[in-house]
């Protein structure tokens, strides 16, 4: 099965560029004019969401950096002691929805600390595996089109987070035997 | 409640820092986040140029409609408001198979082109429709088949099965989806009033 996916995922993409560009040739469009068609958006988009992104990351590097963060994972940490639950995955917890390179790299620091058949270990990766950037994905995508008022788009995201975060550790917990 | 995370951050850290007399890393803070902020745009320059050029040759092939065709009774559930006919959805279908993939690079233009058209429908351009809040929360849970990542870096830490963690990333992934799904059903049940489209 992994072997399957993984080679899927290797060859999708070069699929898609061959496969794309050739129906579409055979339904007479005209490909080159099309692509540079579509592609003109691209680089306005991209700018058009530097305010929204320099504000968020701004945010959550200070938020970082000044200890806030350590701080309110030590408030939190006796609560997750207290069901058995290995409090060094907690900073995740937070690091998850916020930064997706920062995460990554507390991650694979606790692979290499603990080692990758860790409890620890494996908690770490399904988590870092099981959700996205949210604040990153909610912030690129709403702010390509401008959206100010996010609705209930940013609970939803939070509370599935949160969902995540307890079913990756009971997840593993029931494989993996704790 | 953007608004109040972002204040929140903000004061919380800058407070944290007076108490523990740690202001300089603040400072370096702000222009590091700036700074940050602005090269994650200019890398998603030549993904987004690429891609939604690639996206348009599928679009005026024909493409897009085909698969939002094939994959309608599942659009239909999570899209209810959305016309089966409309362009968005076949971008919503070509976003959620390449997150499926895990095709990040791929998957982050093609959600940015559906949100523009179900901007498109939407009465009141500076608030997000339900359907747009069902979209981000698709990919905020984001469903991966293989997280190719992690598995790399399980691989170089010396795991002795690198890949035995797709179990359950997939299970806590599915998990985590089905909970936004669900409470996104919550939200939306309970904003009636909130229309989807013009008209």
């Amino acid at each position: 099965m992994y072997e399957f996916v993984s080679l899927l995922s290797a060859w999708s993409i070069p699929a898609l560029l061959v496969f794309i560009p050739l129906y579409a040739a055979s339904r007479r469009v005209p490909v080159y004019e099309s692509f540079v068609e579509g592609a003109k958006d691209g680089f306005q988009t991209a700018v058009s969401i530097i305010p929204q992104l320099v504000g968020m990351m701004v945010a959550i590097t200070v938020f970082r950096a000044s200890g806030a963060m350590e701080l309110l994972i030590g408030l939190l940490r006796p609560l997750l002691d207290l069901v058995g639950v290995p409090g060094e995955v907690l900073p995740l917890a937070f690091l998850r929805p916020l930064t997706g390179s920062g995460s990554l790299a507390y991650t694979a620091d606790l692979i290499q600390t603990y080692g990758p058949d860790s409890m620890i270990g494996r908690i770490a990766s399904t988590i870092q595996g099981s959700t996205d950037t949210t604040l990153y994905v909610l912030t690129v995508y709403f702010g390509a089109v401008g959206i100010r008022k996010a609705g209930y788009a940013l609970k939803v995201g939070l509370f599935s987070d949160i969902i995540g975060f307890v079913a990756s550790i009971v997840i593993c917990a029931l494989v993996f035997g704790a | 409640m953007v608004n109040w995370i972002w204040l929140f951050f903000l004061v919380s850290g800058i407070v944290t820092a007076a108490v523990q007399g740690n202001m300089d890393a603040v400072t370096q803070a702000v222009f590091d986040g700036a700074k940050s902020g602005v090269t994650i745009c200019f890398g998603l320059i030549s993904i987004l140029v690429f891609w939604l050029g690639m996206m348009r040759i599928a679009e005026d092939a024909g493409l897009l409609k085909a698969l939002a065709k094939l994959l309608r009774p599942v659009v239909r559930f999570l899209f209810p408001s959305v016309p089966a006919d409309h362009p968005a959805m076949g971008y919503i279908m070509s976003n959620m198979s390449a997150n499926l993939l895990g095709l990040g690079n791929a998957a982050t233009p093609m959600g940015i082109k559906a949100m523009q058209e179900l901007q498109k429908l939407n009465p009141n351009p500076s608030a997000a429709t339900p359907a747009m809040c069902t979209l981000l929360a698709l990919n905020t849970s984001s469903i991966t088949l293989i997280p190719t990542t992690l598995i790399a870096i399980r691989i170089s830490a010396q795991s002795a099965n690198p890949a035995e963690i797709v179990g359950t990333t997939l299970l806590a992934t599915a998990v985590a989806t089905a909970a936004a799904i669900l409470a996104d059903r919550w939200y939306r049940s309970r904003l009636p009033a909130m229309p989807d489209r013009k008209g």
